[in-house]
C-alpha cells in the first residue's frame, strides 16, 4: 500500500494528463463521483447522457487510484461499486448504474404523488383599518337615502386572510362650470354640463355612481374666481338633486380651498359629507376644523410621500382635533404610464403599514382616479411618435386607462374612487366586487380556451 | 434570496480581492450580490477554481430565487420566467415581467395566420426610452390533429423567432409540434391529471419546459409537480386555473397569491415554481368584442399584479395592447433605480443660436417624453429640466416643487447665455402658463417668455405656428 492520494493531487495529476474538467461534476471525498443537478441547470437528459460519460471517468479515475497505489478495492466496497471495480469492460454499465444512482435513467412514475398544499396567513397583519361612514340619514340629522362605510379591512385587499367588510366605492366627479374633457368623456355630459344637479342625477341614476363629488372649481382665482358663498350654492343644488352621500371638492387654489370648504362644511352641516381636501401647504387647520364643526369627513391628500401622510394625519388629529372615524386618505393617484408605480406602491406601503400597527395611517384610501384622463395615451387620437403602433380607437382606449389605473389601485388598498368615465365605472364596480365573490355567474370550463373558435 | 446582509454572502467568497469581477473588494461583490447588481458567475476565481467548489454550491444554493426560474425559447430572445424574490415590489423589486403570449391557433388559413403572427410580432410602443413590444406567441392546437398542429407551428417559425407556447392536452399532437420546434426551447402547454405521463415523457425526450394545469386544486397541484421533480423534471410553470368570472375568479386570485406566499414567505421549494394566467379566458365569457378584450385587460392587471409569471392573452387591439403594457410596465420597473435625470440644459438634436429653449421637470417620465416628441418631429433645441424632485410638471405647479424663482435660479446656475441667442424665448410649459408674469419680471425683460402646449405631443405644431417668434 502506497501513501494515501489526496483529492488535490488527484486534481493536479488530472490536468496534468489533460482531463477536461466538467462543469456540474464534483468530486466529493475520496473517490466518489456526484452529478450536481442542482448546479447551471442540468436537466435529465443530459444528465442520463451525462451519466455514461461520468462512469467511464470513474472507471479512469478507478485505474488511476490503483495506478497511484490508492486502496481503491477496499474503499469501493462500501459503496457498493464492488462491481465498478472489475476490469471487464462490460462492467461500464454497471459503474453507470452506480454512479448516476442519484439521477436515475429517465422512467415516468406509476402514480402521482399525493401532497397537500397549505399556506399560513400574515401573521404581522394585526391592526384593522378604521371604518369611516359618509353620508347621514334623517335618523341621523342628514338627508341621504343611504350611507356609505369605507374601511374596516384586516388585510390586504382580496387576499385569502381576512374578508373585506366593504366593497370599493366610486364617486364621479361633477364640476360646477364647463370644463375641458376628454372626448370620451365629453360625450356623457354634454348634456349636463351647464347643470350641476342633472349632472349629478346623471352619474347616480344613469351611471351607477355610489356618491357624487360636487368640485367648486369656479372659485380658483385663474377661472371665475366666483366667491365661497356664491359656489356652496352649487353644494345646495346637488344635495337637492340627488340622495346620495357627497364629497365636496375646492379648486385646488391653497389660498382659496379653506375659506371655500369652510364655508361649504357650513351649508352641508348634518350631512356628513367628505371634505376634499386639506394638504400641508394650505390652511389644514382650518379645513379640519370646519371638519369637526360640521360633523364631515376630512380627505387627507399629500403627494406620494408616505411621511408626508403620517404628518398630515397626525396634525389633523392632534391639532384639528379631527376624530379618527372622520379621516380618509388621499396620497395621490399618478396614472398608468404616468408614474402609476409610485402611487400604486405607496399606497401599498401605506396599506401594509396600517396593518402592522402604524396607528397614523389606519385610515380607508381614495383615489382621484380620473387624472387617468390627463395622460396623453388616454385622450390623443394617434401617437406623436411616428414609429409607434397604431393607437387605435381613443373611444374605447381612454376608458381602460382609467379601468386600469383604478383597478391597480384597489389592488393597493384604495377604498373610495372618484371617476368620470361611466363604462370604468361599471368595470371597476365589476372587477372588485368579482374579487370579493360578490357577483355570481357560471364560470366556463378553464380548459377550453384551449380549442375555443374567437 | 432571502439573506439580506453582504457579509453572509461574503464568508462563501474567495476573500481575495482580485477585483476580476469589476469590483475593488469581495465585500462589495458581496453586495452587489444582494443588489442582483451582480451574479455568482461574475467571480471568475469562484468558478474556475475547484478549491472554491464548495463555496461556488453554496453560494448558487443561498442566491437562488425563491421563485425558480425557467428559460423558455433560446438565444437573444430567451425568457426569464419566475425568479421573484418578494411579495410586494417595493421590498426589492419584481424581476422578470411576465411574457405575454398572443394567441394563434391550427385552424386559421395561413394568409391570416401569417398576418396576425406579424401583427404581433412587429408591435411596438415608445416608452420612457425604450421599445415595448410582446415577447411570445401561443399556438393553440384547436384542430386537435398532429400534421395540421406541425404545419402550424412550422409556418409561425418561418415567420416569427419569438419564443413559442404549444398549448394542447393531447401527446400526440405536442409531440407533432416538437419535433418541429423542440430546438427553440417553446413551453408545452400542458401535462394535466389526464395526460401527464405522456407529457412528461415527451418533455423529458425533447428536454423543454412544462406547464403543469391542474385548476382549482392546488393539493393536486402540487402532488404534480412533486411528481415531476421527482422524475427530474424541474422546469415547471404551474397553472393553477385563471377562472375568467364569478366566485371562481376570487379563487383564482387567492391561488397565485398562496403560491407566491409558499414560495417567498414560507420558503416552500417544492411547489415554488412561477405560474401561469390565463387572461384570454375572458373570451369564454362574452360575445362582445370590446366587452372581452376590457375584460381581459383587467385579468391582466390582476395577475401582473398579483405574481402571474406568464400570460396567454387574446385581445390584438391597441385599447387592450396599451394597457396592459404599460400596466405591465409600471408594476415591473424597479422602484430601486432613480426616476430622475439630470438637472439643468440638455441639448435635443443640434441646437444652435436661432433654436427655443424649452422646459420641463426632472421626472424621467416627464423628460423622456418630451425629449422624445422633440426628437421625432425634429425639433433641434435646448431642453432645460429643473429639479422639482422628480416630480412632473403638473403636480409640481400644484405643489410648489416648480416655481418661477426657481426657474431663474436654475438658469442662473447652469451659466446659459441667453445674450449669444437670436431669439432668446423660454418656452414654458402649457400646464405651467400661469408662471410667465413673474418670469418676464424675474428676467428683467431680457428672456421672452412663451407658453408651450399642454401637452408635448403638440410640440410639432407648436413650432410651426410660433417659431421663430415674431
Amino acid at each position: 500500500m502506497a501513501e494515501k492520494v489526496t483529492l488535490s493531487d488527484l486534481n493536479k495529476t488530472l490536468s496534468e494528463l489533460n482531463v477536461q474538467s466538467l462543469e456540474g461534476v464534483k468530486i466529493e471525498g475520496d473517490v466518489e463521483i456526484e452529478i450536481d443537478a442542482g448546479a447551471g441547470g442540468v436537466g435529465p437528459l443530459f444528465a442520463y447522457y451525462f451519466g455514461q460519460q461520468a462512469a467511464e471517468i470513474a472507471m479512469q479515475l478507478i485505474k488511476f487510484a490503483k495506478a497511484v497505489g490508492y486502496p481503491v478495492d477496499g474503499l469501493l466496497q462500501p459503496v457498493a461499486m464492488a462491481q465498478a471495480i472489475s476490469p471487464a469492460p462490460a462492467s461500464l454499465a454497471g459503474a453507470a448504474a452506480a454512479v448516476t444512482a442519484a439521477i436515475p435513467a429517465f422512467k415516468v412514475p406509476a402514480a402521482l404523488a399525493s401532497s397537500k398544499f397549505s399556506v399560513g396567513t400574515d401573521k404581522t397583519w394585526k391592526n384593522q383599518i378604521q371604518e369611516v361612514t359618509i353620508g347621514a340619514t334623517k335618523a341621523n340629522g342628514g338627508s341621504r337615502g343611504n350611507v356609505i362605510k369605507l374601511g374596516g379591512e384586516k388585510a390586504m385587499p382580496f387576499f385569502p386572510d381576512a374578508p373585506m367588510p366593504h366593497n370599493p366605492k366610486i364617486t364621479m366627479d361633477v364640476f360646477d362650470m364647463p370644463i375641458g374633457m376628454a372626448k370620451a368623456v365629453k360625450v356623457h355630459y354634454e348634456d349636463v354640463i351647464n347643470s350641476p344637479g342633472e349632472w349629478a342625477k346623471k352619474a347616480v341614476k344613469k351611471f351607477g355612481a355610489d356618491l357624487v363629488t360636487v368640485h367648486l372649481i369656479s372659485t380658483d382665482p385663474l377661472l371665475k374666481d366666483t366667491s365661497a358663498k356664491d359656489a356652496v350654492k352649487t353644494v345646495e343644488e346637488v344635495l337637492q338633486a340627488v340622495d346620495v352621500p357627497i364629497c365636496i371638492g375646492g379648486s385646488g387654489n391653497p389660498d382659496k380651498d379653506p375659506v371655500v370648504l369652510a364655508k361649504a362644511a357650513e351649508v352641508a352641516q348634518g350631512e356628513r359629507v367628505l371634505i376634499a381636501s386639506a394638504n400641508l401647504n394650505m390652511d389644514w387647520e382650518k379645513i379640519g376644523k370646519a371638519c369637526v364643526d360640521n360633523g364631515h369627513v376630512c380627505l387627507a391628500w399629500t403627494q406620494l410621500e408616505i411621511n408626508a401622510q403620517k404628518e398630515l394625519n397626525r396634525k389633523l388629529m392632534k391639532v384639528a382635533g379631527v376624530p379618527r372615524e372622520s379621516i380618509v386618505m388621499d396620497p395621490t393617484t399618478a396614472a398608468l404610464a404616468y408614474g402609476l408605480d409610485f402611487a400604486y406602491s405607496n399606497m401599498e406601503r401605506i396599506r401594509l403599514g396600517a396593518l402592522r400597527g402604524d396607528e397614523e395611517l389606519t385610515f380607508p384610501m381614495s383615489s382621484g382616479t380620473t387624472n387617468a384622463w390627463g395622460v396623453r395615451e388616454a385622450w390623443m387620437v394617434r401617437s406623436p411618435n411616428k414609429e409607434d403602433s397604431d393607437w387605435g380607437d381613443r373611444m374605447l382606449r381612454g376608458p381602460i386607462w382609467e379601468i386600469l389605473t383604478g383597478f391597480t389601485l384597489a389592488m393597493a388598498g384604495v377604498d373610495i374612487f372618484m371617476m368620470m368615465h361611466p363604462l370604468a365605472v361599471a368595470y371597476v364596480h365589476e372587477i372588485t366586487q368579482s374579487l370579493m365573490g360578490m357577483i355570481e355567474a357560471k364560470t366556463p370550463d378553464t380548459a377550453s380556451w384551449l380549442k375555443m373558435e374567437v | 434570496m432571502k439573506e439580506t446582509s453582504p457579509l453572509n454572502l461574503y464568508k462563501q467568497l474567495p476573500q481575495t480581492n482580485c477585483k476580476e469581477c469589476g469590483e475593488q473588494t469581495c465585500m462589495a461583490f458581496a453586495a452587489g450580490l444582494i443588489a442582483r447588481t451582480k451574479k455568482v458567475e461574475d467571480c471568475p476565481p469562484l468558478l474556475k477554481d475547484k478549491k472554491y467548489a464548495k463555496k461556488l454550491a453554496a453560494l448558487q444554493s443561498t442566491v437562488a430565487p425563491e421563485v425558480r426560474m425557467v428559460y423558455v425559447g433560446v438565444g437573444d430572445k430567451q425568457l426569464k420566467v419566475g425568479g421573484e424574490d418578494v411579495m410586494y415590489r417595493h421590498q426589492m423589486t419584481f424581476f422578470n415581467k411576465p411574457p405575454f403570449a398572443y394567441d394563434v391557433t391550427d385552424t386559421m388559413d395561413e394568409a391570416k395566420l401569417v398576418e396576425r403572427v406579424k401583427k404581433i410580432a412587429t408591435w411596438k410602443k415608445f416608452y420612457i426610452g425604450n421599445w415595448e413590444r410582446v415577447e411570445m406567441i401561443a399556438i393553440r392546437s384547436v384542430s386537435n390533429d398532429p400534421a395540421k398542429f406541425a404545419a402550424c407551428v412550422k409556418k409561425v417559425q418561418e415567420t416569427t423567432d419569438y419564443p413559442l407556447i404549444l398549448c394542447s392536452f393531447n401527446p400526440a399532437v405536442l409531440k407533432a409540434g416538437l419535433e418541429v420546434a423542440a430546438k427553440a426551447r417553446p413551453l408545452v402547454y400542458a401535462a394535466n391529471k389526464e395526460n401527464w405521463k405522456e407529457v412528461a415523457q415527451l418533455v423529458h425526450d425533447f428536454n423543454v419546459p412544462v406547464v403543469l394545469s391542474v385548476p382549482f386544486d392546488l393539493d393536486g397541484l402540487k402532488s404534480m409537480a412533486v411528481t415531476f421533480e421527482s422524475a427530474g423534471i424541474k422546469d415547471i410553470v404551474l397553472d393553477p386555473g385563471t377562472a375568467p368570472n364569478g366566485k371562481q375568479l376570487q379563487e383564482s386570485l387567492k391561488s397565485f397569491i398562496n403560491l407566491r406566499r409558499a414560495a417567498v414567505e414560507e420558503a416552500q421549494r417544492d411547489i415554488a415554481y412561477p405560474t401561469i394566467a390565463l387572461p384570454i379566458n375572458a373570451w369564454l365569457t362574452t360575445q362582445d368584442p370590446v366587452r372581452a378584450a376590457y375584460w381581459e385587460s383587467v385579468l391582466t392587471a390582476a395577475f401582473v399584479i398579483r405574481g402571474g409569471a406568464i400570460m396567454v392573452k387574446h385581445s390584438i387591439e391597441a385599447h387592450s395592447m396599451m394597457p396592459d403594457m404599460h400596466l405591465r410596465f409600471n408594476i415591473y420597473t424597479d422602484p430601486r433605480k432613480p426616476v430622475q435625470v439630470k438637472p439643468g440644459v440638455h441639448n435635443v438634436g443640434t441646437p444652435n443660436a436661432e433654436v427655443p429653449m424649452f422646459l420641463t421637470t426632472n421626472f424621467a417620465l416627464t423628460y423622456y417624453t418630451v425629449e422624445s416628441d422633440l426628437g421625432s418631429n425634429g425639433i433641434n433645441c435646448y431642453l432645460m429640466s429643473i429639479n422639482t424632485d422628480g416630480i412632473g410638471v403638473q403636480a409640481s405647479v400644484a405643489g410648489g416643487q416648480l416655481t418661477p424663482q426657481k426657474i431663474k435660479d436654475a438658469f442662473d446656475e447652469s451659466g446659459f447665455k441667453w445674450e449669444e441667442q437670436k431669439y432668446p424665448a423660454l418656452v414654458l410649459p402649457g400646464m405651467a402658463a400661469k408662471f410667465s408674469g413673474e418670469l418676464e419680471e424675474l428676467f428683467g425683460g431680457k428672456v421672452k417668455i412663451m407658453v408651450g402646449p399642454e401637452d408635448s405631443g403638440r410640440l410639432g405644431e407648436w413650432m410651426t405656428k410660433m417659431w421663430p417668434p415674431k
